[in-house]
């Protein structure tokens, strides 16, 4: 049989996807182990103990300089961070990618303006943030919404310019204004679209926010990251990351979820 | 005698190409007109010249004695090949769609009572379509001819003057198609309608219009077949079979002769 042609079942799935990270995760620990052989005092590669020792402290103890628990309060710093900023590209996204997206003469006298926009590196605009906006929350913010939302506006455009032109004059046909196509025929077959940029915009965000919080900032997961490098503190630092990618991933799945229960339509007929 | 739409004296040009030239034509009330030609003949630029989809280069149309505003509107229905309906919305949300967008200019919404009186017209109308048993299901759910059944709905639920059909039966199976020509013929003459239809099924022109027209170019100039744009050079009004029989028999023989014709040239 050909390999195009071999179909895996879900209980397949699961196994042969677990497989890899299963041998990835050997093959560290048979790694960690040796190198522990060799240096009681090994810090680049710690075992699973020396990481639960690690993180029990930032867990279940408080601060003693600002009371808080450490490890939840990077988490909710960054949650809080990454939901602002997120929520504020989806916002401009939905609303700017409408109007361009439905009014051709908006689109013209904008859509340069958002492509020259795009092009920037939001990066090389970091340090203008923080000169105008201080080393605050607002910088923070400022570089994941000026990092993802110029492509989410972008996308939403051209899936709105690109809806069919039929359903745009049927609409007319049956009495539609330009505001009522907007929000009764572009915004509904815009929102799965949207759900999908957000999800594809979740790994950006990720990165700016860990880059700001790098740069200034006294508590966040990018934060802690790199403060305990100093110390090599790899028994912190995999632990932060591997908690990272759970709450990445609990969210791309949310966001499916909320695209399938929502806009069944947009999600194939077997529905 | 008035008629309900008169296109006098329409040129339709894309840059130097012309594609329709000295169109003259008065609809009445009442008829089923069918047009035919070759392809690029210029039937689907006639068609969304009366919709407003497009603006003729030059030449005015009446509706009822005014002159139309380039721009599509509750006038004139339309049903195209594809794409007609919403994908987003139930059978009944689509054709609830054509009221909620008049009686709500706002939210293009209603509540209450009005939605339940909406609700209940277009409940009327999709039985009437034949797709009472499928208020429910989204475009992506039917099969092609339900969703023509629904675009047709939806544009009547409007009372448009005149509905446009732009080969509106010709992704469907032969099967289908002969059921769409007895709803469309009967809603037709229930609802007193003004259909004009553009199709490339000569035996569809036929069966279905009271009226035929076929377009095509006049005069052809082989090193710049670009510059003559067509018009319509058959105009057959249908009173009786016999005509029908006549008219169909005319058109199969003018085109095989040009079929023909192409050989002997290109040969």
């Amino acid at each position: 049989m050909r390999w195009v042609n071999r179909q895996v079942n879900r209980r397949g799935r699961i196994l042969l996807g677990a497989l890899p990270i299963l041998l990835l995760v050997l093959l560290y620990l048979f790694l960690a182990v040796q190198r522990h052989a060799a240096n009681p005092m090994e810090k680049i590669l710690p075992l699973p103990s020396g990481m639960a020792e690690a993180m029990a402290a930032l867990l279940f103890q408080a601060d003693q300089l600002t009371g808080h628990v450490v490890f939840w309060a990077d988490t909710l710093a960054s949650l809080q961070r990454l939901g602002l900023g997120l929520g504020i590209a989806t916002l401009a996204a939905l609303a700017v990618g409408l109007v361009l997206g439905v009014l051709p003469p908006l689109r013209a006298t904008f859509g340069p303006l958002v492509t020259g926009i795009a092009v920037i590196p939001p990066i090389a605009l970091l340090p203008i943030l923080f000169i105008a906006l201080g080393l605050g929350e607002t910088a923070k913010v400022a570089l994941i919404v000026i990092g993802i939302a110029p492509v989410m506006v972008r996308d939403i455009v051209a899936h709105v310019a690109a809806l069919p032109r039929e359903q745009i004059v049927k609409a007319q046909t049956l009495g539609a204004s330009s505001w009522q196509i907007m929000i009764r025929v572009a915004l509904p077959q815009a929102m799965p679209r949207l759900l999908h940029a957000m999800r594809l915009s979740l790994g950006p965000a990720w990165v700016f926010l860990i880059s700001a919080e790098a740069i200034a900032a006294d508590v966040g997961l990018g934060y802690r990251i790199f403060l305990v490098r100093r110390y090599l503190s790899m028994d912190v630092i995999i632990p932060y990351v591997a908690w990272i990618a759970a709450l990445a991933i609990v969210m791309d799945m949310a966001l499916t979820l909320t695209s399938r229960r929502l806009y069944p339509w947009a999600h194939g007929a077997g529905h | 005698m008035s008629a309900l739409l008169s296109l006098r004296d329409i040129w339709v040009e894309y840059g130097d190409k012309i594609v329709l030239e000295r169109v003259n034509l008065d609809i009445e009330a009442g008829s089923f007109v069918s047009i035919i030609g070759p392809s690029g003949a210029g039937k689907s630029s006639l068609l969304r010249i009366v919709l407003g989809q497009e603006v003729p280069t030059r030449g005015t149309i009446l509706l009822d004695g005014t002159p139309l505003t380039p721009e599509c509107g509750p006038d004139r229905g339309v049903v195209f090949q594809r794409y007609s309906v919403f994908p987003h919305l139930s059978a009944l949300r689509n054709t609830v769609f054509g009221l909620e967008c008049a009686r709500a200019p706002l939210l293009a919404r209603l509540f209450g009572a009005e939605r339940r009186a909406a609700t209940a017209e277009a409940a009327d109308m999709l039985n009437a379509v034949g797709l009472g048993d499928s208020m429910h299901l989204y475009p992506a759910q039917m099969s092609g001819g339900m969703q023509q059944r629904l675009a047709i709905a939806q544009a009547l639920i409007k009372r448009p003057r005149i509905l446009l059909l732009d080969e509106p039966f010709g992704a469907l199976d032969p099967g289908i198609r002969a059921d769409m020509h007895t709803l469309i013929t009967q809603l037709w003459r229930d609802y007193s309608l003004t259909i004009i239809m553009v199709t490339h099924d000569i035996r569809e022109a036929f069966t279905l219009g009271t009226r035929v027209l076929a377009l095509d170019k006049r005069r052809h100039d082989p090193h710049a077949p670009h510059r003559f744009g067509a018009t319509a050079v058959y105009d057959l009004p249908l009173r009786n079979r016999m005509d029908r029989e006549a008219g169909e028999d005319l058109l199969a023989a003018v085109a095989s002769q040009q079929s023909n014709e192409k050989r002997i040239g290109h040969g």
